[in-house]
């Protein structure tokens, strides 16, 4: 399968990318502040499952513990607020430094297994993590920490929420770009080449193992960034962060966009929390429909809602 | 201490029976049917569910626990029939993304029929009482547990060890297409396996629902745990999942009875105060941990 072109970014990538710059001061103008929150969750959202796409895409593992590094970030900032640390400069690399961390250590564990075993030994070591944190009293708890203000990241003002949206974006584009050119690199096709036939790449002398672990890593690192830029957004990092559902939601996202397409766990994301968003204000039961959609688009849309559009090859 | 001991390892035992039933379920649709499950822990909930509310209703926990075997094995069938049998050598990520939906849809409903606060099930008024047993004494329900929970794993391992049907179950975890090629009916035999297991999972949680809360939720937290059994046990064996759930029931019970006892004699009572309980919770996921490293396919890995 041949996947994106040679070119760095078409008219519509462009287009989209006005819209979404644009959108703070429309939803201003239109008295809808309220949504500038809203469309920051998404972007946040949107780039912790691009960062699970690229595992699972990219690397062909699938990992069912990403909410370990996503809200693993979320606690690594909380917890450096809470020491005196306020400087995002300083807090949100180190987030995803001690994801990346994780992220090795698990992932080197991991990878001995395979299969349905990967899931559940990422799964098992998510858990892990969850209840070592919760059990913490330094980390609050069942209760979380919650971030008396936002991160420090001077010459930008976080406190204002529409500020705060374009870092985001900024942020997502810029890990957006990145991780394109990660595909694109050597590195790239070989990550290709290992999803095609793993035992081929080997006797070609790639370290397999190696190659399958810098691109958990990356995914977890991306991650940890998502999980500072969350707990900026809604003031706390909370244990149900970490919870494995968490971990499905991500996956869910990254599926239902379409897994290894390029722009797939945006839009699965984006999907997601709109309904959630839309049907949580006229149903005390927007799980119900949203999982009745879920199930519609596992059966008949078997490559996500991102594939929809695309010329069949 | 003795005493201590001997209760947690009644306890252990007791919970790992229960994990038993319903990991005995997953590892059987996890490993003949290749599909991955996520909504197992929901027919647990709503085995709970039903069995409270039958309970509720005629007054009797016998007529409770049978409503939701009887209940979820239906009810199993059906979404077997209707959905599950459409996901079978499908990509495993479109069953996560189903199941998963499968778990958001049962958690909604459940809350849509019996509300947003817990049910309350009783055990039987008989055996509300302690037992004497060899001068030591213990929960009277308890001890049905175990006993009940021994029965079932004795004939779930006669039916799957000693039966035709067994046979073919074997057959079908050890190699599917073969199986079918020999004429085995896989179809009907996973319908059946499917209501089958989804009636263990609701025994198990109608026989819990006393000890622990029947409430939204309760489905996530045992489904991990019955994954770690069978990770632990190997993927598609009985006897790998009645292993793992004895083990894993039996360290995770000792570990938060006696771990943060054990950490005060060796470090400040502060210090084991917060680590006990970190540590405790998170023996199984070691112990998980440690036999995926050693044994990559489980204890008793089912295909060769």
């Amino acid at each position: 399968m041949m996947r994106g072109g040679g070119h760095t970014g078409g008219l519509p990538e462009i287009f989209a990318l006005v819209v979404a710059v644009l959108l703070p001061p429309v939803l201003q103008a239109t008295g809808q502040d309220y949504y500038i929150g809203f469309a920051t969750r998404v972007l946040i959202f949107a780039l912790a499952a691009t960062s699970l796409n690229f595992v699972v895409g990219s690397g062909g593992m699938v990992s069912f513990g990403h909410a370990a590094f996503f809200g693993g970030g979320a606690y690594v900032v909380a917890f450096l607020m809470q020491a005196g640390i306020v400087s995002g400069w300083l807090a949100w690399p180190l987030a995803a430094l001690a994801a990346a961390v994780a992220g090795t250590a698990i992932g080197a564990l991991s990878l001995r297994t395979h299969g349905v075993y990967f899931i559940m030994i990422t799964l098992a070591f998510a858990q892990m993590v969850y209840y070592s944190i919760v059990s913490l009293q330094v980390a609050g708890g069942d209760d979380g920490l919650s971030l008396a203000q936002r991160s420090a990241l001077a010459p930008f003002d976080l406190a204002d929420d529409a500020t705060l949206y374009w870092v985001t974006l900024a942020v997502l584009a810029a890990c957006l770009g990145l991780l394109r050119r990660l595909e694109r690199a050597p590195f790239g096709r070989v990550l290709a080449g290992l999803r095609d036939n793993e035992l081929r790449m080997a006797a070609l002398g790639y370290p397999v193992e190696r190659i399958k672990l810098v691109c958990f890593v990356a995914g977890a690192a991306v991650a940890g960034l998502a999980g500072a830029l969350l707990v900026n957004q809604n003031g706390m990092a909370s244990p149900a962060q970490l919870y494995w559902t968490q971990s499905g939601m991500l996956l869910v996202m990254a599926i239902l966009g379409g897994v290894g397409q390029r722009y797939g766990a945006i839009v699965g994301a984006s999907v997601l929390l709109g309904l959630e968003e839309m049907l949580g204000q006229w149903s005390e039961y927007p799980h119900l429909l949203i999982g009745l959609i879920l199930l519609g688009v596992a059966l008949w849309v078997p490559h996500g809602l991102a594939g929809l559009g695309q010329r069949r090859s | 201490m003795t005493q201590l001991v001997v209760e947690q390892l009644l306890n252990g035992l007791q919970f790992g029976l229960m994990l038993f039933l319903i990991a005995s379920g997953l590892t059987l649709v996890f490993g003949i049917m290749d599909m991955i499950n996520l909504a197992h822990g929901s027919l647990y909930m709503g085995g709970a569910y039903l069995g409270a509310a039958a309970a509720q209703a005629s007054g009797s926990f016998v007529i409770g626990l049978i409503a939701a075997a009887l209940g979820m094995a239906a009810l199993g069938a059906l979404l077997e029939v209707l959905l599950l049998r459409k996901l079978y050598r499908r990509d495993p990520l479109i069953q996560v993304l189903a199941t998963f939906a499968l778990i958001l849809v049962s958690n909604d409903l459940v809350r849509l029929i019996w509300g947003p606060q817990p049910l309350q099930l009783d055990p039987p008024t008989a055996l509300a009482g302690p037992f004497e047993l060899f001068g030591l004494s213990y929960p009277a329900y308890r001890l049905l547990i175990i006993a009940v929970g021994l029965a079932l794993a004795l004939a779930l391992y006669a039916l799957v060890g000693h039966t035709r049907i067994g046979m073919r179950v074997r057959a079908g975890a050890a190699n599917r297409s073969m199986a079918e090629a020999l004429g085995v009916n896989v179809r009907w035999l996973f319908t059946g396996l499917f209501a089958l297991g989804a009636a263990l999972a609701a025994v198990a949680g109608t026989l819990l629902g006393p000890l622990l809360a029947v409430e939204v939720g309760m489905g996530e937290n045992i489904l991990i745990l019955a994954f770690v059994v069978i990770v632990i046990g190997g993927i598609g064996s009985m006897r790998g999942a009645l292993v793992g759930s004895l083990l894993v029931g039996c360290v995770d019970t000792l570990g938060r009875a006696l771990l943060p006892s054990l950490l005060r004699i060796v470090s400040p009572p502060e210090v084991a105060a917060h680590l006990g309980p970190a540590l405790a919770s998170v023996t199984i996921y070691l112990l998980m941990a440690a036999v995926l490293f050693w044994r990559p396919q489980g204890l008793f890995p089912a295909r060769v």
